[in-house]
């Protein structure tokens, strides 16, 4: 099998509900909406020439509202539902093409899936439950408790073996779900809205623990919610679906600062950009710069002049950020007829990295003026800067109250 | 009233084509059916009658508690004071092997029904013949093929206790909650699987409400096959009907009324208990 990079390949996936499936296909292959489609065959879309591909250890989002297609999108990936036409593809094999026993197969041993109402069984103690795939699989009985058992202490559930689901709260059930699927450990984790019918806080907790897990187990997990916030906290990328039809694919970030229809803007509006938007995305990447070595005063003032500006940042020669010289100090050294700047750099300036948030840099607006320098994470090597205003009006966005309260905060200091 | 539209010629006409043209296969059944009954019975009345008041006090002591077991005590040693311990076996061993047909063929038919509508469709019209129609008439075509005696006993009685547990086994398999089905289905569970794993066991205590329901029919039913010459209390029922002896009458419908609580009560514990 040829080396890929991507675990799922899914093209042109199409599903139809209704007795009139090949017209309601063939009309919709000439580009009739899902309203024509109905009026006329009396047939119901519930995916629409889906295409994407998912790559090996990636958590890929799908979210829409309720109807749009994406807990059917999911099922279509282990046929729970029968595709009417187009192809999965796992690890390059053809899910859609599948006999039933090498569905049963790929079921046992490539794909896990996590339900929203945890469906457990009730009569089953935890270990018995988290056993339960195993036991489909036909492993012997020892086996099989003993690799549920390992799966329950991943989930943080040991000492709960002999309990009965109905003992445990709504967060509990859940990780005994988790549990469940690690326990087959399959390449593919399908989380169905897995985290929608718990607490706020629970909540919470659960997508941080999931990011953990992932983070030592590296599973490819595909996630369906309606939640945007948290498509953005667990989604390395995210689809966004609405009447069966893929709206947009991207990083949270690609979709929050470039929604690519009405609908995703519309979504995206309620978001707390500060939590999103980061450094990386926002600076100025090739700034003027001051050459440590190169620059002395007299050239310090020409590249001020030419751009306009009172400040530049300073780097060495090897490109590594050093801090930011000020206009005043220019003079200064120009007056004192200094061969280098070096003595007259401000050197205690903040610095980000790539990474970080809006909301991260926000505290330092309030202590310094400076623009903000971004840093490569292990070279110090500078990679652009985000100016003040930038800054604020990307944090601010839908507020003006705040704008004016950060100005006068900004210009008190 | 003259009759326009004689159904019951056509019913008689066909009871008539059976009995003719398939009189082995009901001797067969018949000889099958008698062996199976008696075995219980002389089982049952082989053991001597404190060991099987004693045992049952031990399964009512189980499964329903103290107030059962002096119940069940207290009530049978009372049908063995009054004198119908033999007759109260012989309907026992008839209810058994009653039941014991009726849910053969019940649960499967109940799981079949939950699993396909259009079967569903044709079975629920049938059941609710089956349980409507007057006890008695089943009567007629169990003596014209079995002539009289205990099968033709227990075949009305099949027919009549059958219908709750089909019922019941279909609800309780509809019940399982979908999203339990579809997750062993997602582990790549065959319907085999599902149907062993998940869906039976989450019916469980619904299949054992219609097992009571059968028991408890089959009860009835036992007594009234009395008029054809099943035996056991249903016998004695009848005699104290026809002598107008109200004091037969009395016990023996006591002696039922026993019977049905404590039978009642264990099978009931059953599908509470798990």
């Amino acid at each position: 099998m040829e080396q890929q990079d991507h675990k799922i390949a899914v093209k042109d996936l199409t599903l139809i509900f209704g007795k009139n499936k090949s017209a309601a296909l063939k009309l919709l292959e000439q580009g009739k909406t899902k309203a024509e489609v109905l009026e006329k065959t009396g047939c119901t879309i519930g995916v629409n020439k889906a295409s994407f591909e998912i790559k090996t250890g990636e958590v890929f989002v799908i979210m829409g509202l309720s109807g749009s297609g994406k807990s059917t999108l999911l099922r279509c990936l282990n046929r729970l539902i029968e595709p009417t036409s187009g192809d999965v593809l796992v690890n390059g094999e053809n899910i859609t093409k599948e006999s039933n026993e090498e569905l049963l197969e790929t079921r046992r041993t490539e794909m896990s899936m996590v339900f929203q109402k945890f469906a457990l069984l009730p009569h089953r103690s935890i270990l018995e439950n988290a056993a339960f795939g195993l036991e489909i699989r036909g492993e012997n009985k020892e086996e099989r408790l003993q690799k549920a058992q390992e799966a329950l202490e991943t989930v943080g559930l040991k000492g709960f073996e002999n309990q009965k689901p109905d003992q445990l709260s709504g967060g509990m059930q859940q990780r005994v779900g988790l549990a469940r699927a690690l326990a087959n450990n399959p390449e593919v984790l399908l989380m169905d809205e897995a985290f929608s019918a718990l607490d706020p806080l629970i909540k919470s907790d659960m997508q941080d623990e999931l990011l953990e897990l992932q983070d030592k187990l590296q599973k490819t997990i595909v996630f369906i919610t309606h939640d945007l916030d948290e498509a953005i906290k667990i989604g390395d990328r995210i689809a966004i679906m609405k009447d069966g039809v893929i709206e947009q694919i991207g990083t949270a970030e690609d979709i929050i600062r470039k929604p690519a229809s009405d609908y995703v803007k519309a979504f995206v509006e309620k978001v707390d950009r500060k939590a999103i938007v980061t450094a990386e995305s926002l600076m100025f990447k090739k700034p003027t710069v001051v050459q440590l070595e190169k620059d002395g005063p007299e050239g310090v003032l020409r590249k001020m002049r030419n751009i306009d500006t009172n400040v530049l940042p300073v780097i060495d020669k090897n490109k590594s950020f050093q801090g930011f010289i000020w206009l005043p100090e220019v003079l200064k050294a120009d007056k004192k007829d200094a061969a280098t700047i070096a003595e007259f750099i401000t050197t205690e300036v903040p610095s980000v990295y790539g990474h970080y948030t809006v909301e991260d840099m926000l505290p330092l607006i309030t202590e310094t003026k400076t623009p903000i320098a971004v840093v490569d994470e292990e070279t110090n090597r500078l990679k652009g800067i985000v100016a003040q205003t930038s800054l604020i009006i990307e944090a601010t966005r839908f507020d003006r109250d705040e704008i004016a309260d950060l100005k006068e905060q900004a210009i008190d200091q | 009233m003259e009759k326009i539209v004689d159904i019951g010629k056509y019913v008689e006409q066909l009871v008539n084509w059976l009995t003719d043209n398939l009189a082995f296969l009901f001797d067969i059944i018949k000889n099958v059916g008698n062996g199976a009954i008696e075995g219980f019975e002389s089982v049952l009345l082989f053991l001597p009658f404190y060991i099987v008041i004693a045992l049952l006090v031990v399964l009512a002591f189980f499964k329903v508690g103290k107030g059962g077991a002096l119940f069940t005590a207290i009530g049978l040693i009372l049908i063995y004071l009054m004198g119908f311990w033999v007759e109260t076996m012989q309907t026992l061993a008839l209810i058994i092997v009653s039941t014991i047909i009726a849910l053969v063929q019940a649960i499967p038919l109940g799981i079949w029904a939950a699993k396909k509508p259009l079967v569903n469709k044709i079975v629920k019209p049938i059941l609710d013949l089956m349980q409507t129609m007057p006890a008695f008439v089943y009567l007629i075509p169990a003596v014209l093929f079995f002539s009289i005696g205990k099968l033709p006993g227990a075949f009305a009685t099949v027919i009549f206790a059958m219908p709750p547990a089909v019922r019941l086994t279909a609800l309780g398999i509809q019940q399982v909650p979908q999203d339990v089905v579809e997750a062993a289905r997602a582990f790549g569970a065959t319907n085999r699987q599902i149907l062993q794993k998940v869906e039976l066991p989450l019916a469980t205590n619904t299949i054992l409400a219609g097992v009571n329901q059968t028991i408890m029919m089959a009860l009835s039913m036992v007594v009234i096959a009395g008029m054809i010459a099943a035996g056991g209390l249903g016998e004695k029922v009848l005699e104290g009907i026809n002598n107008l002896d109200i004091g037969l009458g009395f016990e023996s419908g006591l002696a039922v009324v026993i019977l049905a609580i404590i039978l009642d009560r264990i099978t009931q514990a059953l599908g509470q208990k798990k």
